[in-house]
């Protein structure tokens, strides 16, 4: 699965699709396929405030639970409630159906610090080569 | 699988539903005395809280079928008393049998805990004995027979700890874990208020000095240690570890989860450990029973002891025994009444069978466990090399590379007759097998395993899909986790269809 | 040693194929002042008769021949051979936590049993795989309705067991929670006046237990309008679990956190037994203990596995629901066995014969002058006298008649001096009842 270069990465496999002031923010493959078969997910309901760096919710598989964090702030304004009944659709479609929140930006410029596609791209390649030294 | 397995066959279950899948309105399995006082109608006497007409849903079956039920049920277990459990850290050697009848004695298990105290001096006995030997065992000053388990015997110790740091005007803030510990460990700290810090292991897994050096300051509370490791290696420099801790105030905890290496051999107090728990159900021989009951006694040396949980026993003049519940200083009571005393009672009768002896089965439950590291090094990659004690760890990293990991072959490891090794712990260990014999295992039975593990590791480099797919033999296949969790089932409804293929 | 299944022979055999001339070499990684000269200095050893005839001599320096009538969170009621039988089998006996569900299908479907009876008696959707005691159970709950809601003000009955109290203030301490207690009017039930006044939107709990350590019935109903409506949780202590056999459950609490002890575990003097938490579905998440799950293997047949187990310690670490790792399997199986013979008839057979018993048990004792009951609300198999006299001067003479006299308040409740809760079972014989009346009133005339 490719990374959408429209999308912004943080170091936490967080994506973010910004359009406008408004954006969307989920998992990326890479954190799917780490976490294994997601069987619940807890997110924040409408209008909770979300701040970059701190968690919004969590996302759950049978072995481990994974905090997700803000790649940026702003106010929830829709939360993915598909996911409460299929929570699998993370694993399948991570980058699309997957999407976990989305949200009115605080400070759109904030998201110019996050990784584009290659530059994540290539922060997971060196996370694959560290896990098999 | 082509080749005979000699430790097991294929063993024909029976098939058994849910117990609520055999009631039938009618059916009786117990039936009481008859009332010898004016019946009372419970509707009038109860009125509005009457719960009319029972419990709905409640089974209604004979006593062959219960019996018939559980006995079933138990034929699907894999138990100690069938065979070894290499299970690292848990410590699954022989539950004595005679512990269980002597629990069950009248005067022992009938007992009351508020009855009067001058009826109980035989309870209060047994109490003191378990004291002193575990105190003599643990070379610490005082004890606390109350807490429930492991878990609970850790919370009770850094609650002593606390109450120690507030009687010196600062309770401190953080206390300091290593990466290799047990879930337990981090889970209790936070209970007990303190934020956890970690502390990262050496390149021989031991606990970085220097490290430590820079990390212990007066906000830290205590280093919570396991000593062996959970790697199974002991922590040689625990003495230099104490000083550390002890200039800056801190204390030294340690998590005695290991003591089957040590029992008879060494005592955590003479290496500057201040506070411990034991692990009854591990190092002495309660019995797990699915998962419990156990107990966790906390002992500790002398600055702690005026914190112990209420009530304490006492000895009055005469010999006469008491508990005191009039403890200013106490952290509390972390639990009702006195402790797991059956429990206790197994630890004690434990204790009496093996006397000074008991160092026998320390010695044993080591040489077990490196006679088996002898026989699987180099048939499986071993991350740190420093002697092993009581348990050895080792890694799936050779088995990797054709895409078995340590779960596939604990897995396979059943279809040979064993129940599997501690897999994925500890965390420092990337695709851990942690392995643990204890001293109740014959070498026929060791040879089996050794035996069974080379098996599978040819068969992961010869047929890996044979071992990813394991186990084969069992009465079920592995099963739905992710089903289980997304969707969870937790209990029985009436009207639920029954299961359609075979139970 | 009987234990150990090692020839010397076989010793010398092993330490040659590791490598070593002795065992010593095996322990250098202790350092040498560190390690132990001379055996420890312990009683033993002894044979299985040695065993024996040490706990049969503490055996008998206890309560043999006593007839007691006291209750206060532990209760004596019958039990059948048949719950040792099976618990007593090695599979389930001696078998490990089941992490490897494909070799643990007994432990697993016992325990899902057992989830089942509990639901079945506390009129709850779901109940873990049990926690150490009631005790325990009750600060849990109340633990997880503090990550429910939020909130950190707790609110509990005061005729709530004192030792579940100590517990909950004893957890309390090194948390964000306060607890403040509430007390109980003349019919021997929680205020709800007072309640009414102490509640408020900072409240993440209210602690009731039912029946009461003065052993009288809640009404529920009540309490849990006020609690909801001010956003709380409703928390219902059971410690005397066959009154589950008569008396409607808890079916309004949240949570209710009950002690199974009485479902046949032996008082032991304290422990082992088995608490339980019970709640909604939608709370599972945050309730601590294990749980055995439904589900299917790779062939469509049922099997059962512990689930939803990212809630604890070992996976979720510091941030677990709660630190509990062993439990309390074997007492919750016995209370399983225990449930599945008495069935749904049996139960209910044996609580009014309870309800019978006490009924009788204070019609005797009301004939005593002086002698009344302290509280007015209905009661299952516990009541709380008054007498005119010290009920410590009282159970000083029953003891010269070999009967343990009921429990006396005034050391927890020092309101209540003079007042103490009689417990009757089905286990109390009519005359056994005859004999407290008589000694009750000769201790009174005396």
């Amino acid at each position: 699965m490719g990374y959408p270069t429209q999308f912004k990465y943080s170091k936490d496999h967080e994506w973010i699709d910004v359009k406008g002031a408004v954006a969307t923010v989920g998992i990326t493959d890479y954190a799917q396929h780490e976490l294994g078969d997601v069987v619940f997910v807890e997110l924040p309901k409408v209008g909770a405030k979300v701040t970059t760096g701190k968690t919004f919710g969590s996302v759950e598989s049978v072995k481990a639970v994974s905090e997700i964090y803000a790649p940026a702030s702003g106010e929830v304004t829709e939360a993915n409630g598909a996911l409460v009944q299929k929570p699998e659709v993370i694993n399948t479609d991570p980058h699309t159906a997957g999407w976990l929140i989305k949200i009115k930006l605080a400070n759109p410029a904030e998201v110019g610090a996050l990784m584009d596609a290659a530059a994540y791209e290539a922060f997971i390649a060196e996370k694959q080569k560290e896990a098999s030294a | 699988m082509s080749e005979k397995i000699k430790k097991a066959t294929r063993h024909t279950n029976q098939n058994e539903g849910l117990i609520f899948e055999k009631s039938s309105p009618g059916k009786r399995a117990f039936e009481l005395p008859p009332l010898d006082v004016p019946a009372v109608d419970p509707a009038k006497a109860l009125g509005d809280a009457y719960r009319r007409g029972g419990v709905d849903g409640f089974p209604e079956v004979s006593e062959i079928e219960v019996i018939r039920h559980f006995t079933r049920l138990s034929t699907w277990n894999y138990a100690i008393d069938l065979g070894m459990y290499p299970l690292g850290s848990c410590t699954m050697k022989y539950n004595p049998r005679v512990n269980e009848f002597v629990a069950r004695l009248d005067g022992i298990a009938t007992e009351h805990p508020y009855q009067p105290q001058e009826l109980s001096q035989g309870c209060l006995k047994v109490l003191q004995l378990l004291e002193k030997c575990l105190l003599e065992i643990t070379g610490m000053d005082a004890i606390t027979l109350q807490p429930a388990a492991g878990a609970q015997g850790e919370l009770t110790g850094l609650l002593l700890i606390r109450a120690h740091h507030e009687k010196n005007g600062n309770p401190r803030k953080k206390v300091l874990i290593p990466d290799s510990a047990h879930g337990t460990n981090p889970a209790t700290a936070v209970i007990a208020g303190y934020e956890v810090e970690n502390i990262k292991s050496n390149a021989d897994g031991q606990v970085d000095l220097e490290h430590l050096r820079e990390q212990v300051t007066e906000d830290v509370a205590a280093l919570m240690l396991t000593n062996p490791s959970t790697l199974g290696i002991f922590e040689q420099q625990i003495p230099e570890i104490a000083e550390i801790l002890h200039a800056k105030g801190a204390l030294l905890y340690m998590d005695g989860a290991n003591m089957n290496a040590l029992t008879g051999v060494t005592r955590p107090g003479d290496l500057g450990v201040d506070v411990m728990h034991l692990n009854l159900h591990k190092t002495f021989s309660t019995p797990h029973g699915g998962g419990g009951p156990g107990a966790g006694p906390v002992a500790m040396k002398k600055l702690l002891e005026p914190y112990l949980p209420t009530p304490v026993l006492v000895e009055k003049e005469g010999g006469r025994l008491a508990l005191d519940f009039n403890r200013k200083q106490s952290v509390g009571r972390v639990k009702a009444f006195v402790g797991n005393f059956g429990v206790l009672v197994r630890a004690l009768a434990y204790i009496l069978a093996y006397g000074p002896g008991v160092r026998q089965a320390t010695e044993d439950a080591v040489v077990n466990a490196n006679y088996i590291r002898k026989g699987l090094e180099g048939v499986f990659d071993l991350p740190y090399t420093k002697p092993s004690m009581h348990e050895v760890v080792f890694s799936d990293a050779i088995q990797k590379k054709n895409g078995v990991n340590t779960m596939d072959i604990a897995k396979r490891l059943i279809d040979y007759g064993f129940h599997p090794y501690t897999t994925a712990f500890p965390l420092i260990v990337p695709g851990a097998l942690m392995i643990e014999p204890t001293e109740s295992e014959s070498k026929e039975e060791l040879d089996l395993f050794v035996e069974a593990m080379k098996s599978i590791a040819k068969e992961a480099a010869e047929k890996p899909e044979l071992v990813k797919t394991a186990p084969h033999t069992t009465r079920v296949r592995r099963l739905d986790e992710v089903g289980a969790a997304r969707k969870p089932v937790l209990r029985w409804k009436a009207g639920a269809k029954r299961s359609e293929a075979a139970d | 040693m009987r234990y150990l299944p090692k020839s010397p022979a076989e010793r010398q055999e092993m330490l040659a194929a590791i490598g070593v001339k002795n065992v010593e070499e095996l322990f250098s990684s202790i350092p040498e002042k560190y390690r132990l000269k001379k055996p420890l200095n312990l009683p033993g050893p002894f044979s299985e008769q040695e065993v024996i005839r040490y706990f049969q001599e503490r055996a008998a320096e206890n309560s043999g021949g006593y007839t007691s009538f006291l209750g206060a969170g532990v209760y004596n009621h019958l039990r059948s051979v048949v719950t040792d039988t099976i618990i007593q089998r090695g599979e389930f006996l001696t078998s490990y936590t089941p992490y490897q569900a494909e070799i643990t299908q007994g432990t697993l479907q016992a325990i899902f049993e057992f989830q089942t009876l509990m639901c079945q008696l506390t009129g709850q959707e779901v109940a873990n795989a049990s926690m150490y005691d009631g005790s325990t159970a009750t600060t849990e709950a109340v633990l997880m309705a503090e990550r429910l809601t939020g909130r950190t003000r707790v609110l509990v009955a005061r005729s709530v067991h004192p030792e579940y109290r100590e517990v909950l203030r004893t957890y309390a301490k090194n948390s964000e929670l306060h607890v403040e207690e509430i007390s109980y009017t003349m019919a021997g039930t929680l205020d709800v006046k007072a309640l009414k006044a102490a509640i408020g939107e900072d409240v993440c709990a209210v602690v009731v237990q039912s029946p009461n350590f003065f052993g009288t019935i809640e009404t529920l109903g009540p309490l849990a309008e006020i609690t909801k409506a001010a956003g709380a949780m409703l928390v219902v202590a059971v410690t005397e679990a066959v009154s589950l056999g008569a008396v409607k459950p808890p079916a309004e609490a949240d949570i209710v956190a009950m002690e199974a002890q009485s479902f046949g575990l032996a008082p032991s003097y304290g422990g082992p037994y088995a608490g339980v938490i019970a709640s909604r579905e939608k709370y599972v998440r945050q309730m601590p203990g294990r749980l055995s799950g439904q589900t299917t293997d790779s062939e469509g047949q049922r099997g059962f596995v512990l689930t939803l187990a990212t809630r604890e310690q070992h996976i979720r670490r510091e941030k677990a629901t709660s630190n509990i790792c062993t439990n309390q399997a074997l007492c919750a199986l016995a209370a399983t066995v225990h449930l599945t013979l008495l069935g749904k008839e049996g139960l209910r057979e044996q609580a009014e014969q309870n309800l019978s018993k006490a009924h009788f048990a204070l019609s005797e004792l009301e004939k005593i002058p002086g002698v009344k009951r302290t509280f007015s609300g209905a009661f299952f198999n516990e009541f709380t006298v008054a007498f005119p006299k010290s009920v410590k001067l009282v159970n000083a003479e029953l003891l010269k008649e070999k009967i343990i006299g009921p429990f006396v308040l005034g050391t927890a409740y020092p309101e209540l001096s003079k007042n103490a809760v009689v417990c009757v079972t089905e286990t109390t014989s009519r005359a056994d009842i005859e004999k407290l009346a008589a000694g009750v009133r000769k201790a009174l005339a005396a």
